[in-house]
């Protein structure tokens, strides 16, 4: 059975919802039952078959060609199954995504992956603001899982963040984890500013030095014995994160953000 | 059956069900694991008044544990799911969080979750530090000397408890020699323990005892200073008798520490002073698993 393929004709002017095209809600569906699935564009409705070209039929194995970052809601509330997209993506991609696994060869816009819950993301390109956070007023954002950002991340990364993992291997922007509960997010690059603004728990695990922050106080120099097993969680994915030569667990721990209630933690690598 | 001259006798060892789990302590180095290892299967002889057998499975290479740090592994057997579960717990909080640069994890990935480290993690104060890593949860708890790191719970299972055989010797130290030989070969087989002193134990028991207070006294009919004074099962030659008890995963694991651990005796054989092979029981009817000596040395 080859992959379900959704190859974009023209881009619209207009955003489109691609909400209803996701792996559980196209399962046993006909081929002329998913061609007939109308999306949400701009102010109207549009069949799937005008947008896309539709070939292939495994539902289960989507594929999204000639995608671009008007593409919104792509795999939204994913439950098992796996999406490709080829190209960048828009707006809330994974948005509350349940398990199984998407993989974009370009950017994502706002919002990815917030209030993912379980699965895997990975995105080859950048990430906008928000990626993995919570929906506006919402105060819970990406509570399981794993988020893999090849390039760099937006602001606010991991804002209001609950649980899994955030692995970026690019810079991240201002206000990384802010208001975070708990969880891991992992930059390999560069923070910007405001880094665990308000994080009550969680970890950040750095490799670089961040800017000074009288938010965060210093608790020394050490050798924690969990970033070897996690960093061996990191082994199966196709990233920087899963080479051992990366890998480390000397750091200098900072506890924080001291005016909330401070059970937050960054990591910044050793030697 | 007579195996090097050895008589091995048609009889069974008779075990019981219980429940076990298996933990996994790292240290800094093997010296320091061995020593938590040591202390949190200590006092775990027997259920009769310890609460739990356990014991040390093996030494583990460093690419084996979770951490890539030298470990141990340990295994602990009770008769019910709620002792073992407390066991479990006050041992590992008195015996291995207590100790230096020590972590725990399960030994046990399937069966039954209990605690491990789920509740230690209490002793950080507010401190602890949760972790969930590859769907399994982890505590970092703040001591002294750094972080104790443990697994939140490992895997309790369904076992045997009470397989043995005993060595009937010419004398003390030939009893001892032939039983320090068949730990040594026990002690390769995965999934038992021998929870005695050394693997070894000398005071064998019966169920009963003239006193009420008492469920289990000397095993008199195998003791050799009352042969002439007891319904003894020793012949006249036989001046020392030691018994090895293996707790196991399963029958088959017991089966084959038994067959190494006799076949080790009977090769030091009647010219070292082994006369006999034979099991402890109590008629069959106490104990579902019977581990007949002759089927398993067959």
């Amino acid at each position: 059975m080859s992959a379900l393929t959704f190859t974009l004709k023209q881009r619209p002017d207009q955003r489109v919802d691609m909400s209803p095209l996701v792996c559980q809600k196209l399962a046993g569906l006909e081929f002329a039952d998913i061609a007939a699935i109308t999306l949400q564009n701009g102010k109207r409705k549009i069949r799937v078959d005008e947008l896309f070209n539709v070939a292939g039929s495994d539902t289960q194995n989507i594929v999204i060609k000639n995608s671009f970052n008007k593409l919104d809601f792509i795999g939204k509330e994913l439950d098992g199954g796996c999406i490709t997209v080829e190209g960048d993506a828009g707006a809330y991609l994974g948005l509350g995504m349940k398990s199984g696994e998407i993989e974009v060869s370009g950017d994502v816009g706002l919002y990815a992956a917030c209030e993912m819950k379980k699965g895997l993301l990975k995105v080859n390109g950048n990430a906008g603001d928000f990626l993995g956070a919570a929906l506006p007023g919402n105060k819970m954002g990406m509570k399981g899982g794993t988020i893999l950002v090849k390039g760099n991340v937006g602001e606010r990364a991991g804002d209001h963040m609950r649980r899994g993992n955030i692995l970026i291997e690019g810079n991240a922007g201002d206000y990384c984890g802010s208001r975070m509960t708990a969880g891991t997010i992992a930059v390999m690059g560069q923070t910007g500013r405001y880094l665990g603004f308000a994080m009550r728990r969680g970890t950040l695990l750095l490799w670089n030095q961040p800017q000074p922050s009288a938010r965060f106080n210093d608790c020394g120099a050490h050798t924690l014995a969990f970033l070897p097993i996690l960093f061996a969680s990191f082994k199966k994915l196709n990233s920087k994160f899963a080479d051992s030569s990366v890998a480390f667990n000397r750091v200098r721990r900072y506890a924080g953000d001291m005016s909330e209630m401070g059970r937050g933690e960054v990591l910044v690598k050793l030697g | 059956m007579i195996i090097n001259g050895v008589t091995i006798d048609a009889t069974f060892a008779e075990a019981f069900p219980m429940k076990a789990t298996r933990a996994i302590i790292t240290a800094q180095n093997e010296k320091w694991a061995m020593i938590s290892a040591q202390a949190m299967t200590g006092f775990a002889t027997s259920v009769i008044a310890c609460g739990c057998e356990a014991g040390i499975e093996r030494v583990l290479d460093p690419s084996e544990t979770p951490d890539g740090r030298p470990g141990v592994s340990i295994m602990i057997f009770a008769m019910g799911g709620k002792g073992l579960a407390k066991q479990l717990e006050t041992r590992a909080g008195q015996c291995v969080l207590t100790s230096p640069t020590s972590a725990l994890f399960a030994g046990i990935d399937g069966g039954t979750r209990i605690a491990l480290g789920k509740n230690l993690r209490y002793f950080g104060d507010g401190f602890q530090v949760a972790k969930l890593i590859d769907g399994k949860r982890y505590w970092r708890i703040p001591v002294m000397d750094g972080e104790f790191l443990t697994e939140a719970t490992t895997g309790q299972v369904e076992a045997i408890g009470g397989g043995n055989f005993l060595v009937l010797a010419e004398s003390q130290p030939q009893a001892l020699a032939a039983c320090e030989a068949a730990i040594e070969e026990m002690r390769k087989i995965p999934n038992v323990i021998m929870p005695f002193p050394g693997g070894v134990v000398r005071s064998g028991s019966k169920v009963g005892s003239k006193y009420k207070a008492l469920g289990a006294s000397t095993n008199d009919a195998f003791c050799p200073t009352l042969k002439g004074m007891t319904q003894t099962d020793l012949s006249p030659e036989i001046e020392s008798v030691m018994e090895i008890v293996i707790d196991g995963l399963t029958k088959e694991d017991i089966d084959k520490a038994m067959r190494v651990g006799i076949q080790a005796v009977c090769d030091l054989g009647a010219a070292n002073g082994i006369k006999r092979i034979s099991a402890g029981n109590y008629g069959g009817k106490l104990g579902p698993f019977h581990f007949h000596l002759q089927e398993i040395m067959a």
